[in-house]
């Protein structure tokens, strides 16, 4: 194959990705969405197999059928409660991928480069095994903090902006040697080194973070993979590469604003914020007397429910932490088959990846056109009789709208409290992540269902039968 | 515990309803005995009560010599009952039960004497503070609701013309138009359930606070040209000036001429209800019209009414009933005993039973205490305007307060200097790059922009897979390890290092892209509509 119909193969292979991406926009589309995307990566794949360059058959072969048995199989066993990890480890493999390119690429050169065009290809080798370096570890700490093997609180060093800013600083002042003296030993250690440099940067940048903050450091992370692939794209004078690595890069971007959007705070604060920790300043409304909680049973419950017309469900992450999604979906059935019309509302920073509360749903059976969005559903809270919220917090604070002493103030919110009546499933009084009481549970209309989430709901769902 | 009949005159509720038994058995510990017959009038029967778990006796027999023997529930450690207790019901009472009942000592000294004098202790449920606490255990609540709701339908039930509006082949009728006077539990309940059947509502109340409930419940509230507020404290409204009171009657009226129904619960604490509908009001009605007066048993918020009749003037029917809450029996009942039995845990419950004074619920509560008498607590000044509970909730408008954070201006310089600086360096770049760079930093940026316009279409509820897709595409990166491999490496027979780390790095983009893509089928298949399409 000439380099003319490589450049015809990549093409096509960009624009299905493209495809790929706009087919996600629609449930009815998102498959077929996903094939493109797969029959994109398999011309990709093809047109390099008939590159010149490409001859090593036999070992690439092999690498290919091992490592998608083992993706193969992994996607086939991974429960949908553990998609967040999933992805995370995903990422950290794309990182790791990257940064063997670079550095190999730095090894062995696709051409002999002089002057301005070898400089640039040595920034680009750097970069690119930076970003690679720091997607990769950030991505095995966001998985162990998802996975719950580390602990969710962030670990804030002292000094740890200044710190980071050395490593940074580290980082760029051994770039400007390396672009410098390419080809001598040591040249190739700076690389080395700064590979782990940038390996340390990435997990001490994401073990700052809280837990419940890695849907952001999560698609950060994402967008970080795809600006490692881009990187090996300018190093490899790939266009295909930049191309798809552009349009990762800017999704997961774009993923991350929506989730800041949806808490009030910017991308900086996330990332930088140490979020969560618990030690945040006691909230001034904590000042005034909150009153008493009003607990009730199941069975009571069980009756509000089949005596409503309207029945929203805010679940929050404590839902798929207790697994109590199928008890849910059970649950909205029944109702649903006697006439009530319950339906679903999810904020977008609900669970540990966006989105994830939708696949958790749709895991159960939940009909995806009864699960709607904040923007959606928020008018309607007037109108429901009973809001049942599982296992979320934060995201139903009406702190958020008027009290300015809240760490949260501003965040948009659910707003349950408008609805008649507010059920909250809820283990305990604890506050939520962000260490912030809740008002919503002092509220007349508000009544507690204490108790582990699957429990609850499997006590409800007999209680309203 | 023991329930009893009632044995007043029109009393057809029942104090423990077996819906709450449960509660108080496996709950609370109590050991429920029930006089046979108790719950019959309220549309319970016996055979319910012992499903539920009590035991049935048979009734105190009236006026029998043995009567003291046969009244086992009587002798109980707790007796619930709605009543109070007539003087010769007491006599069955022994040294150290609890009677929990509406007792309205105001009007029963003679009764609280004798109930003293037995060693009895007295929980008058007409007594528990009104607080948002004790909410759930206000038995006068939960009748005034039901009081207001059954005046609406009474009031129906004389009415001569339909309530809703209709507009038929045979003409069109306006709605009837209510007035509801006293914007209290009963009210706002009349108020709703007039809505309900379709009237035009309006209510009056003197205090101002009540605005918002009434017109949340679709009701219209009636100015007065006049500045006193009524706010009386508990809920209730206190005495008007005489200046107030004239400017009120002028409005009740005017008013008069233009309603069909007026529902009066005007009531003030301890005093004779306030005459609100004197002679020459009901003289402005049309004749046809209906007044229900909730107040008839204390005298009456309409100067013609009298308790438990109709009476006709003109007519217009003056609906009198006292026993509002016994006509809707068994939903009175089931409320009745749902307050009895949170007060009770608010005791303790069987098992832990504590009649703790310092709990500012039972010491309001309590009248008769070990056969001592209470004096009413002292009470605790009431603020101003005492919200139900402290307003947490945000206001309506509390919105725009939130956009101001994510300034439009904040946000619009952020993306002025954010492209001023991609188009500086841009052009240091065009300045100095080489061609071929320049080639692929246009791909490059096109394709950032592609993406942007791309993604932000993408549904909310999609961006799982959408991040497990971008995942398995970003695994393209495998193209780069398989240029890296070989690249001349295999000439000499070997691999070097570079081609070893393009193989490792093919390896982990093969994992990426397989799983990734079929991570994603996996999850798009689990979203279905509920038509199943």
């Amino acid at each position: 194959m000439n380099s003319e119909q490589l450049v015809v193969a990549y093409l096509i292979a960009g624009v299905l990705f493209i495809r790929s991406l706009g087919g996600l926009s629609k449930q009815e589309t998102a498959r077929r969405g996903n094939l493109f995307g797969f029959v994109g990566m398999a011309i990709a794949m093809a047109a390099t197999a008939f590159h010149p360059r490409v001859d090593a058959y036999l070992v690439i072969g092999a690498c290919l059928v091992v490592g998608g048995g083992i993706g193969a199989v992994v996607a086939n066993r991974v429960a949908m409660t553990q998609m967040p990890e999933l992805v995370a480890i995903l990422h950290s493999f794309v990182g790791l991928a990257a940064v063997l390119v670079g550095i190999s690429s730095y090894l062995a050169p696709a051409e002999e480069l002089e002057g301005v065009e070898q400089l640039i290809h040595l920034v680009e080798i750097w970069a690119g095994v930076a970003i690679g370096a720091i997607t990769f570890t950030g991505s095995i700490v966001a998985w162990a903090k998802l996975r719950g093997t580390l602990s969710g609180r962030p670990l804030l060093l002292p000094g740890r902006h200044a710190l980071n800013g050395l490593v940074a600083i580290a980082i760029v002042g051994m770039g400007v040697y390396f672009a410098q003296h390419p080809g001598t030993d040591l040249a190739l250690y700076l690389l080395l080194g700064m590979t782990a440099l940038a390996s340390l940067l990435g997990v001490h940048l994401v073990m700052a973070i809280g837990g419940a903050d890695m849907p952001v450091v999560v698609s950060l992370l994402n967008s970080y993979s795809g600006w490692a692939a881009a990187a090996a794209g300018f190093m490899l004078a790939n266009d295909l590469l930049i191309v798809t690595g552009a349009l990762v890069g800017s999704s997961g971007a774009i993923l991350s604003i929506i989730m800041c959007r949806a808490m009030n705070r910017s991308i900086l604060n996330v990332v930088f914020g140490g979020f969560g920790t618990g030690d945040a300043k006691a909230p001034a409304a904590g000042a005034v007397d909150q009153g008493e909680v009003q607990e009730v049973d199941a069975e009571e419950v069980g009756g509000w429910l089949k005596s409503s017309k309207n029945v929203v469900i805010v679940p929050g992450y404590g839902m798929a932490v207790a697994r109590a999604q199928n008890a849910v979906h059970d649950l909205t059935k029944n109702l649903r088959d006697a006439g009530v019309n319950v339906r679903f509302a999810i904020h977008p920073v609900a669970g540990r990846l966006p989105g994830h509360m939708n696949v958790l749903l749709a895991e159960a059976g939940v009909p995806y056109d009864i699960v709607l969005e904040m923007d959606e559903i928020n008018e309607d809270f007037d109108e429901t009789d009973v809001v049942l919220v599982i296992g979320a917090n934060d995201i139903v604070n009406p702190g958020a709208l008027d009290d300015t002493s809240s760490p949260i103030y501003g965040m948009p919110v659910l707003e349950a409290w408008k609805a008649k009546r507010v059920v909250v499933l809820k283990r305990g009084m604890s506050a939520g992540y962000a260490g912030v009481e809740n008002p919503l549970f002092f509220l007349e209309n508000t009544h507690m269902l204490f108790g582990d989430a699957k429990s609850s709901m499997t006590a409800l769902v007999a209680a309203a039968s | 515990m023991g329930v009893v009949r009632e044995s007043q005159e029109r009393e057809r509720r029942v104090g423990i309803a077996p819906p709450s038994l449960k509660r108080l058995i496996e709950k609370l510990g109590f050991e429920v005995i029930v006089e046979r017959g108790a719950g019959e009038a309220a549309g319970f029967s016996d055979a319910s009560y012992e499903e539920a778990g009590a035991t049935l006796v048979d009734p105190a027999t009236v006026g029998s010599y043995r009567e003291a023997e046969t009244a086992e529930a009587w002798t109980a450690d707790v007796l619930v009952k709605v009543n109070p207790p007539t003087l010769e019901e007491a006599k069955r009472m022994r040294s150290g039960t609890t009677l929990v009942s509406l007792v309205f000592p105001a009007m029963a000294e003679e009764l609280l004497a004798d109930l003293a004098k037995r060693g009895v202790t007295v929980l008058a449920l007409d007594m528990v503070p009104r607080i948002s606490r004790a909410q759930s255990m206000d038995v006068l609540s939960s009748m005034a609701n039901i009081a207001g709701y059954r005046a609406v339908l009474e009031a129906a039930q004389c009415y001569q013309g339909f309530f809703t509006s209709q507009t038929t082949a045979a003409g069109s009728l306006p709605p009837a138009r209510v007035l509801v006077i006293g914007a209290g539990v009963a009210g706002l309940a009349a108020i709703a359930a007039a809505r309900a059947l379709g009237a035009e509502v309006r209510a009056f109340d003197t205090r101002p606070a009540t605005r918002e409930q009434i017109e949340s419940l679709g009701g219209t509230f009636l100015e007065l040209d006049f500045e006193e507020s009524g706010e009386g404290g508990g809920g209730y409204a206190k005495v008007m000036s005489k200046e107030f009171i004239e400017a009120e009657m002028k409005l009740f009226r005017e008013q008069a001429k233009e309603v069909d129904v007026i529902i009066t619960t005007a009531l003030i604490p301890g005093k004779k209800a306030p005459v609100l509908v004197p002679k020459d009001v009901v003289d402005e009605l049309k004749p046809g019209s209906v007044v229900v007066d909730l107040a008839a048993a204390q005298g009456g918020n309409c100067e013609l009414s009298e308790p438990d009749v109709v009476v006709e003037y003109q007519g217009v029917k003056i609906i009198g009933y006292t026993d509002l809450t016994s006509r809707m029996a068994t939903s009175a009942s089931r409320f009745f005993s749902a307050n009895v039995t949170t007060l009770l845990k608010e005791c303790g419950g069987a098992e832990e039973w504590n009649l703790d004074m310092e709990n500012e619920v039972l010491r309001g509560a309590c009248v008769v205490l070990d056969g001592e008498p209470l004096p009413p607590p002292e009470r605790k000044p009431m603020p101003e305007a005492q919200p139900q509970r402290p307003s947490m909730r945000p206001a309506a408008d509390a919105k725009p307060a939130q956009d101001k954070i994510m300034s439009p201006t904040r946000r619009a310089w952020g993306t002025t200097l954010g492209s001023f600086v991609l188009v500086l360096t841009l052009f240091v770049l065009g300045r100095f790059a080489p061609s071929e760079f320049l080639q692929h930093l246009t791909v490059f940026v096109l394709a950032c922009f592609v993406g942007w316009q791309v993604i932000w279409s993408v549904s909310p509820a999609l961006h799982t897979p959408l991040m497990s897709v971008t995942n398995a595409i970003s695994g393209i990166i495998i193209v780069g390890g398989m240029l890296q491999v070989g690249g001349g490496a295999l000439e000499s027979g070997e691999l070097d290092l570079a081609s070893i780390l393009g193989a490792v790095a093919i390896f982990v983009a093969a994992i990426n892209i397989s799983g990734g893509f079929l991570v994603t089928q996996r999850m798009l298949r689990m979203f279905h509509r509920e038509d199943g399409r």
